[in-house]
């Protein structure tokens, strides 16, 4: 008799489970985000306000950019918030984005050691750093993992014609990971590292690293959001997910975006038209 | 940093909106879950492999074997293509949710539990070999009396497969999306805490996933004492 009470309690459990998932809400987004947004906490502060606004829902699977897009081509999001102009143009181009808007922006820097052994420290020039971290051989962690921030890293080193590929593996790192966990490898092994300002900001392991290279306009971060077309993926919540890209690019959510800051420091700053 | 990761675990433990309940509760469900489903296909693929003669009976023991070393990952992978809106069964709007994470370490740890629970079950069965054939029971009753007398080994075996559940984070992450209040479990918040560089919370996270997994184990491993007990007195 005992048993069969816990069957079938275990039996209720797993429908639980089933019932539970296929409930989704008409007003719930999936959101397709790159990791800054989310690792920042933006989306922790932006929610409530959000849900008082306009009672809308998010559930929010942080990846990298060029994950982020992928997933979205495979139909798996209702909206795209990511950091790629060009890839995310080539997105819309194919049919998959409804229409690309620019959303927000921070900037990218150049963090390290504090000991500095390629002497950057105090740059505003992305392309000379980066060339005197290449000729001193100094360790350099890069993401790896066709992110955002990858993408934008590759495009400085050929701007100073540095060739990775054949340092990759001795003082070129390519880590294949997310920006904290290149990060961490990077205060690990004392290497240089390219990251956006806001995933920084918020990072809790920072040690005796600094920012040593920042001000450069090629290391200017454009954020952009997109409604995923509801013509190809007929899961898309497509009237929502308008909706929630309006409230974005309204006064209020960019006022909104424009007060999170951690520690006093700003970490976006709103730019939608 | 001790002083943080204590200091971390306390306020996990007391503060009511670190959200660590939510947490474990989902990581139990879903573990729990995968596991009992999994003990009901792999105690039976496992007792029909001990106890039958087939050709290619060998061919699916070093499958199930080999299995066992499949990476996480590759499993999460393969159930996402199958749960994606553009994959085969995407029109079930499975992808991340937890019954998504449910399926894919179902199918991680059913080939671990069928070929563990196999080799016990066997051995079992080879020793009473002489007695089922001198007592000449039929072979259900001989599969119910082993399966009943092998239940100790075969609890060890459950075990196995909830730990290898509960620490698994390469196919929970890439099914589940690691999604705040809805996909979020243990393992892929104490990825999430390292990605943050906050190493202090992760371990924090870290001990108390053991802390539960030894309370499981104890807990399960009295019942089995005193079940024995019982059983031999």
């Amino acid at each position: 008799m005992k048993m069969n009470n816990n069957l079938t309690l275990k039996a209720l459990a797993a429908l639980f489970t089933i019932a539970s998932s296929i409930s989704a809400h008409a007003d719930t987004l999936l959101v397709q985000s790159t990791t800054s947004t989310a690792n920042s906490g933006l989306y922790k502060y932006l929610k409530p306000i959000l849900k008082a606004d306009t009672g809308i829902e998010l559930n929010v699977v942080a990846v990298g950019t060029g994950q982020a897009i992928k997933n979205a081509r495979n139909c798996d999001a209702d909206i795209l918030l990511v950091h790629s102009k060009e890839s995310e143009e080539a997105l819309v181009a194919d049919g998959y984005g409804v229409k690309r808007f620019d959303l927000m922006y921070n900037d990218f820097i150049i963090v390290g050691p504090s000991n500095d052994p390629a002497s950057v420290s105090g740059s505003s020039d992305v392309t000379a750093s980066l060339l005197k971290i290449a000729q001193s051989q100094s360790t350099f962690a890069s993401r790896g993992d066709d992110s955002g921030t990858h993408k934008k890293e590759i495009k400085l080193w050929d701007g100073a014609n540095v060739d990775i590929d054949t340092a990759s593996g001795h003082w070129y790192r390519s880590m294949g990971s997310g920006m904290g966990a290149t990060l961490n490898a990077a205060v690990g092994m004392s290497a240089y590292a390219l990251t956006d300002r806001a995933t920084w900001i918020s990072y809790n392991n920072k040690s005796d690293f600094k920012i040593l290279v920042e001000g450069d306009n090629k290391l200017f971060n454009q954020y952009g959001v997109m409604l995923v077309n509801p013509e190809k993926c007929g899961n898309v919540n497509a009237h929502t997910g308008q909706q929630f890209i309006d409230w974005l690019r309204s006064d209020t959510g960019q006022n909104a975006i424009a007060k999170f800051s951690i520690d006093g420091q700003q970490l976006f700053f709103p730019n939608a038209n | 940093m001790q002083d943080s990761i204590l200091s971390r675990t306390l306020w996990l433990l007391k503060s009511a909106d670190s959200g660590l309940w939510e947490v474990v509760g989902l990581s139990l469900r879903v573990s729990g879950t995968a596991v009992l489903i999994s003990c009901a296909f792999g105690f039976i693929l496992g007792g029909v492999l001990a106890t039958t003669r087939f050709r290619g009976r060998s061919a699916i023991h070093i499958f199930l074997n080999a299995s066992m070393s499949m990476p996480p990952v590759v499993v999460g992978l393969i159930v996402y293509m199958l749960l994606s809106r553009s994959g085969p069964l995407g029109w079930l709007g499975l992808l991340y949710t937890p019954t998504a994470m449910i399926i894919a370490q179902t199918l991680l740890i059913t080939p671990l539990i069928a070929a563990l629970s196999r080799q016990i079950i066997e051995d079992l069965f080879n020793e009473y070999a002489e007695q089922f054939a001198s007592m000449r029971l039929s072979f259900f009753k001989k599969i119910r009396a082993t399966l009943w007398d092998a239940r100790f080994s075969l609890l060890t075996v459950a075990l196995a497969g909830l730990g290898r559940s509960l620490s698994e984070v390469g196919a929970v992450i890439i099914v589940g999306g690691n999604i705040e209040h809805l996909t979020r479990v243990m393992t892929t918040a104490i990825a999430l805490e390292t990605s943050k560089g906050d190493l202090p919370m992760a371990l924090a996270l870290g001990a108390i996933l053991l802390t539960i997994a030894l309370l499981i184990n104890t807990l399960l491993s009295m019942l089995n004492l005193s079940a024995r007990r019982f059983a031999y007195a």
